[in-house]
């Protein structure tokens, strides 16, 4: 099968800014923001979006955090789930608008998973999605706030979005 | 009565082995030649004729255990196995240390007609270790051997005193040899297995401590001395160099014993649990050499069947014991590099003479000799299945595995008690 | 891998990822709600045959935090007193609706005797002088911690000092010590040894104090009063002076060793010192990181869909 690229590295660092100015503008600002990014795939995002973010306005130190959902999915069991790394979350999230990171949103289960997570290190006041690629094919009513790319896909094909880019196989 | 003829054999006794058919009247044996008639006839072709087997040890259950066998299912098994005497050891409930108890024991074996069933007699009133059993009184009962199987008699002066008391009475005391204080807990044979899997040991000092007093005391008291189930290559040898010396010493060893290894226990299954424990390659080969140079007289099963409830149970808390009647002949012949005239030498005519029956069983197949036969196919190919063995209970070692070896009839008193590999009774 | 009842069962890799899971495990304790969802709607069951609380509330513990249901039978007598074989006693409780036991027996080999009789995981909680293999994985976890060897052991060396004859504790951690590339020393009078040392990774020695400044970890076992029974030992007191750790030996092991114990310790006899002055003592780690342990097996049997191995 095939490899297709449908964004270029430098497509990507467009995108992560873009996000980044609308966080910023969402929010109105860092202040209050901590971003958590999914183990695995967005761990890298959100070190670059926290990178950008504290750019933008360097007054103030956006915390960075990951998240392994392992222990919450619903599909225990069902197949095989290895952890990553351990989940990494200083401090309360009490009162925090979370941003919440993943390379591609997919069914959503990963994201609920995440969501139930995180109400165990506290409650935030908010949280947010942001995902590079949005490829559709929905399972649950979960709907990101910030999207790099919106990209038609057919279930079997597989999406790897890193920094050097993102391809379809 | 009618005449039976076992046809087309090979006969083998201690006068050696030749063709020929067998004719049977009234429980004895009318003649042997060639192509006789009868009006009822046994093939034997392809089998191997012989003197009946005699088991010097065996489990019977009952009284006390009938839910694990009776004296009806063990005979059969032992018809099958192609035994026409078993001594029926004497750890039942009540002990054989009783004229009644001994009585009973043998009417249930006339009764079901199988087997002869010879009650051994205990050497201690309830095996308990502490006082004399009647010895006298047994023997007018028609005791020949004494033993405490399953406890060995642990005092020295005691067993000292019993050899004594027995000596004038022409009895034979069979000693089950396990220092008592060397075994506390003990579930598997002392070793590299015990240490791993976490087990209490049974070394093999425990048992030869035993065979080397008792052969001084048999050297002491000039009195004959039987050693039940020897397990260990020390004992065997031991055992050789009494019997070099002229000493009245006679032993046994079980099948289960030059067959099996304590590396079976390594699954934890019960149904290998055994006393004395399965022990070690080496221990297995100097049985094997006891047997094949004549240091271990017989052939003795130790069939211990178990109701299936009380092996399924942790290995410490299960009791000791396998089933041995139906297969000891097949995994003699399979396991033991021997000729075939000294397998059955050590499954008849030689335990015949040690359980006092020498003039009934292992007789030479000859006329006017007791009708006790067994007719084997030395080379038929058969697999141990649990559930098709005649015993109440089914805790086989072997279940699965390939032997060589299988019993067709059994001829006990001149009836077939078992015809064509089938119980008749 | 359907059960855990050994530690020669896993390989030093199977070692290795549920110590790395373990981290994982340890991470979910420390939350402010230490509790994950992962094995809602599975049934375990603690089916004590000798009792042991501590051991008994470390997997209960463990069980709860991944959200688990959990169920306690103790069963004190033996199952023969009773009149009722373990196989009854087992295939009544499986019939509940079962996914894991848990198992401690006073007889060695009955966890796996269980395995044939039912369908559910079995974790061996420690069976007779047999096994305790979540007992070796978390020393393991706790010296991996403690020294900070994430990697192994190599190198390493550590004495296990006491009853090894009569100790689950002892087989278990000497296969998991050694399968991480520990170097192992027995240490013990002749008569706690097991009868036979053939195939053990180890080496022997009846002398202490000669082995005390080269030791990374010494490991102490619990000596029981019964031993004198048996004329094992002559007396506590005799066994102490020459095996206990007292306030001078604890002088003489290196800064950096640790000093572990299985628990519950007999004070004055193994333990002569104070063991909250001892600066390598991580005892009190090793029950911490038992409940984190746990969880990692239990997860691992019921929750990862299959071998660790196979996704990684």
């Amino acid at each position: 099968m095939g490899l297709r690229t449908v964004l270029t590295a430098d497509d990507v660092r467009r995108a992560l800014t873009r996000i980044a100015h609308e966080i910023v503008e969402r929010n109105q600002g860092v202040h209050g923001l901590a971003v958590v990014g999914l183990q695995r795939g967005g761990v890298w995002m959100a070190r670059e979006l926290a990178a950008l973010l504290s750019a933008i306005d360097p007054q103030h130190e956006v915390p960075l955090g990951s998240l392994d959902v392992s222990f919450h999915r619903d599909d225990v069991g069902l197949r095989p789930i290895v952890p990553a790394s351990v989940t990494d979350i200083a401090g309360s999230l009490d009162g925090r608008i979370i941003v919440l990171v993943d390379d591609v949103l997919f069914t959503g289960r990963t994201v609920r998973a995440a969501l139930e997570a995180l109400n165990e290190y506290g409650r935030p006041s908010a949280v947010q999605l942001a995902v590079l690629v949005d490829r559709g094919h929905r399972e649950l009513p979960i709907r990101p706030d910030f999207v790099g790319k919106n990209l038609p896909t057919s279930r079997e094909e597989l999406v790897v979005a890193t920094a050097e880019g993102v391809t379809i196989q | 009565m009618k005449r039976l003829v076992i046809r087309g054999g090979t006969l083998l006794d201690q006068t050696g082995e030749r063709a020929g058919d067998v004719a049977i009247e009234n429980g004895r044996i009318v003649e042997v030649g060639n192509d006789l008639k009868g009006d009822t006839e046994l093939d034997a072709r392809g089998c191997i004729v012989s003197p009946g087997f005699v088991d010097l040890h065996v489990h019977l259950r009952e009284p006390g255990k009938e839910e694990a066998e009776t004296i009806e299912t063990g005979t059969r098994a032992a018809a099958l196995g192609g035994f026409t005497a078993v001594v029926a050891m004497p750890n039942t409930d009540p002990a054989h240390d009783t004229v009644s108890v001994v009585d009973f024991v043998r009417a249930q074996g006339q009764k079901a007609g199988l087997c002869e069933v010879l009650p051994s007699g205990c050497i201690t009133v309830g095996r308990a270790g502490t006082q004399l059993a009647p010895f006298a009184e047994l023997a007018a009962a028609g005791v020949h051997l004494f033993t405490d199987d399953g406890n060995g008699v642990q005092n020295p002066q005691l067993m000292r005193s019993a050899l004594e008391y027995a000596g004038p009475l022409g009895i034979v005391l069979a000693q089950h040899c396990e220092v008592a204080a060397l075994t506390k807990g003990a579930v598997m044979h002392e070793g590299a297995c015990c240490s791993r899997l976490g087990l209490p040991g049974w070394p093999a000092i425990a048992e030869e401590l035993m065979v080397m007093r008792d052969i001084e005391l048999v050297r002491l008291t000039g009195v004959s001395m039987h050693f039940l189930h020897l397990s260990t290559a020390r004992s065997v040898q031991m055992v050789r160099a009494a019997k070099a010396e002229g000493l009245r010493i006679t032993a046994e060893a079980a099948p289960h014993h030059f067959t099996l290894t304590d590396e079976q226990l390594n699954g934890y299954d019960p149904v290998f649990k055994v006393n004395p424990p399965l022990r070690t390659r080496a221990d297995i080969d100097a049985i094997k050499a006891g047997l094949a140079d004549g240091t271990i007289d017989a052939i003795a099963t130790d069939h211990a069947p178990h109701a299936p409830h009380t092996k399924e149970v942790p290995l410490d808390e299960a009791p000791p014991g396998m089933l041995g009647l139906e297969t000891a002949l097949a995994l003699s012949i399979s396991e033991l590099d021997m000729p075939l005239g000294q397998i059955v030498a050590a499954l008849s005519w030689k335990p015949a003479v040690i359980a006092g029956v020498a003039d009934r069983h292992g007789r030479p197949i000859a006329v006017g000799e007791p009708a006790n036969l067994t007719v084997f196919d030395p080379q038929q190919q058969w697999t141990v299945v649990p559930a098709q063995l005649a015993s109440k209970s089914r805790n086989t070692p072997y279940a699965g595995r390939q032997v060589r070896g299988k019993v067709r009839h059994t001829i006990l008193n001149g009836v077939a008690v078992v015809a064509n590999s089938a119980a008749t009774r | 891998m359907k059960h855990l009842l050994a530690i020669d069962d896993l390989s030093a890799d199977d070692i290795h990822r549920l110590l790395e899971l373990t981290d994982h495990m340890v991470e979910i304790s420390s939350r402010p709600i230490p509790k994950v969802p992962a094995l809602r709607g599975k049934n375990v069951v603690s089916l004590f045959f000798e009792d042991s609380t501590r051991t008994r509330t470390s997997f209960d513990t463990a069980a709860k935090r991944l959200s688990a249901d959990t169920m306690n039978f103790a069963v004190s007598s033996s199952s023969v007193s009773k009149g009722e074989s373990l196989r009854d006693t087992i295939e009544t409780i499986a019939a509940m609706g079962v996914d894991a036991f848990v198992v401690r027996h006073r007889s060695s080999g009955a966890p796996e005797m269980i395995t044939r009789w039912t369908n559910a995981s079995i974790i061996n909680a420690g069976d007779g002088w047999h096994q305790h293999p979540t007992q070796a994985l978390l020393d393991c976890y706790t010296i991996r911690t403690g020294l900070n060897r994430r990697d192994g052991f190599d190198g390493l060396h550590i004495a296990i000092v006491g009853d090894i004859r009569h100790s689950r504790v002892a087989r278990s951690d000497v296969q998991a010590f050694a399968a991480l590339g520990a170097r192992v020393t027995l240490v013990a009078p002749p008569t706690l040894l097991p009868p036979s040392l053939e195939g053990w990774p180890v080496e022997v020695s009846h002398d202490l104090d000669a082995l005390l400044p080269d030791l990374d970890v010494l490991y102490l076992l619990r000596v029981q009063r019964e031993r004198m029974d048996d004329a094992l030992l002559p007396s506590l007191h005799e066994y102490s002076s020459l095996y206990g750790l007292t306030d001078a030996r604890a002088a003489r092991l290196a800064p950096h060793a640790l000093v572990m114990h299985p628990g519950p310790m007999n004070r004055g006899v193994e333990m002569v010192a104070d063991p909250g002055e001892l600066p390598g003592s991580v005892i009190l780690n090793q029950v911490t990181n038992g409940v984190a342990v746990r969880m990692a097996v239990l997860f691992w049997l019921l929750g990862s869909g299959g071998d660790l191995s196979e996704a990684s």
